[in-house]
């Protein structure tokens, strides 16, 4: 990695540019190149990345991934994230190149800083957001970014509602972001073909301009459906080559849902008797084929009604119940619900 | 002369690594923080004139230096400062307020005394560079005359 000053400008602007000379006889100027010399590998998340090598050491990558906390990173989202594969897949090897650049740039080669920006594109409900949070926290641990906080914008955000609001609502945005992530999500919504006095373009121009001028700064997510990200990108040449990472999320499987939704319960605090198990696989086998259907969150919405019709069972008995009563989800509650009676209209 | 106002002004000029490492201790504060830009160096000058909206809600110092670098860029002869506001109940005033950037040469001030009633003597302050009209009080060297606005 050429070296890089974390602090210069989205243009290299400070002073002593060539029409500003910092350099006086008497003057000492603010940010002027007689300051000390920042460390040639700014430690940038309170990790550190280890002493500068030589052509004839060696490292050990498993130990740089210790420390930088990707392996836990990693497992995490392996033992948290139910299915999602491919998604995990191109994790894995973006991981391993972000590591490998990194050691690279303490040997002292040129490495140029990997494109971190990334496109995300699945059904709603397929873990988009949850990923891009643990993204974050991964980039974070590697010392790409510096926070490794998560700004979500939709176009509400992002466009303004006059000629002129727009790019000062984009650009406070982006500094929001800087230092994270920036989550622009639905960003199709952003490019709006039909009406040309849309304010769309003008944040998407804006938006590109700071992933260039920031791109040590801030890592843009951009996520929606599979086909309109496409159009979008067909639209927005500039955004397509200015991304580097397209990452499909699947849809889940029934099985996966189920297991999904045996986790959500646990995080409740609540247990699913043996019937309940079937019912809500029995649930989930029908709801998939149902309009509306929103992977994981339709999996917690179902539970959040089964609960209800818990505690409205509960409060109708009369006479004591204990605690396994009131942490029991029963197939009853589940199998109340209208999907089993054919569900909504189509 | 050069002034002194604001936090750390004894110290030699802040280098942007100094400048970032000042935002993020206010940003770790929870202070946003905001860029003001002069020509007019009284001390009893308090309101500058504002950069842009003070910014809320920063995790990075990287936002308000990309501000202070295209303040400067706009008004490279005058004085720029960052100020960081601690709006927590109680102290609901400026925390932090330092200077970023200032004109290569600095004419100073000149003390006037005023003798009334009784050989009384009021003091004052009069500032070299306010003798020019605003805008030409620093004029940038080798450029264009600045009205003190950003050229676009």
């Amino acid at each position: 990695m050429p070296r890089t000053d974390p602090v210069a400008g989205p243009d290299g602007l400070r002073a002593g540019t060539p029409d500003r000379p910092a350099a006086g006889p008497t003057r000492i100027a603010f940010g002027s190149a007689a300051a000390p010399p920042a460390p040639a590998e700014p430690d940038r998340s309170g990790h550190d990345t280890g002493p500068d090598l030589g052509p004839a050491d060696t490292v050990d990558l498993g130990e740089v991934r210790r420390s930088a906390g990707v392996d836990e990173v990693l497992d995490a989202l392996d033992r948290e994230l139910v299915g999602l594969a491919p998604v995990k897949q191109r994790l894995r090897e973006l991981a391993a190149l972000l590591v490998v650049d990194r050691v690279r740039a303490r040997f002292g080669a040129t490495t140029d800083r990997p494109t971190l920006h990334m496109c995300f594109t699945g059904n709603p409900g397929t873990g988009k957001t949850t990923v891009a949070q643990r993204m974050a926290g991964l980039l974070h641990g590697l010392g790409y970014l510096r926070h490794g906080h998560v700004v979500t914008a939709t176009r509400d955000d992002l466009v303004g509602q006059y000629v002129g609001h727009t790019a000062p609502k984009t650009k406070e945005i982006v500094q929001k972001a800087l230092g994270g992530v920036l989550f622009v999500d639905e960003a199709y919504y952003l490019h709006r073909p039909g009406n040309e006095r849309d304010y769309g373009g003008e944040a998407i121009e804006i938006l590109l301009q700071a992933m260039e001028d920031h791109r040590e700064d801030v890592a843009v997510i951009l996520a929606g459906y599979a086909d309109r990200m496409d159009t979008f990108f067909t639209a927005n040449p500039g955004m397509q080559s200015r991304i580097a990472h397209h990452v499909d999320f699947p849809d889940f499987t029934v099985t996966e849902l189920a297991e999904i939704g045996q986790r959500m319960v646990d995080g409740l605090g609540l247990t699913l008797s043996a019937e309940a198990s079937v019912a809500l696989h029995d649930y989930l086998e029908l709801r998939v084929e149902q309009p509306w259907f929103a992977g994981a969150r339709s999996v917690r919405n179902a539970l959040d009604r089964a609960r209800m019709r818990q505690a409205l069972r509960l409060a109708s008995v009369t006479g004591r119940v204990g605690m396994p009563e009131l942490c029991t989800l029963t197939a009853a509650d589940l199998r109340a619900s209208r999907v089993f009676a054919g569900g909504l209209a189509r | 002369m050069r002034i002194t106002q604001g936090t750390f002004s004894f110290l030699p000029d802040l280098t942007d690594d100094e400048i970032t490492a000042q935002i993020g201790y206010a940003l770790g504060h929870g202070w946003p923080c905001a860029v003001e830009f002069t020509d007019d160096p009284h001390p009893r000058n308090t309101y500058w004139e504002m950069w842009g909206m003070p910014m809320f809600d920063l995790a990075d110092p990287a936002g308000v230096l990309a501000e202070v670098n295209a303040c400067r860029e706009a008004h490279p002869e005058h004085y720029v400062r960052v100020n960081a506001y601690d709006a927590s109940l109680g102290r609901q005033t400026v925390a932090l307020s330092f200077l970023v950037q200032r004109p290569t040469a600095e004419p100073g001030f000149r003390l006037d005394r005023a003798e009334g009633a009784d050989r009384r003597i009021g003091y004052t302050v009069h500032s070299y560079a306010t003798e020019r009209p605003s805008g030409t009080r620093y004029p940038v060297p080798g450029g264009h005359q600045g009205n003190g606005r950003a050229a676009h």
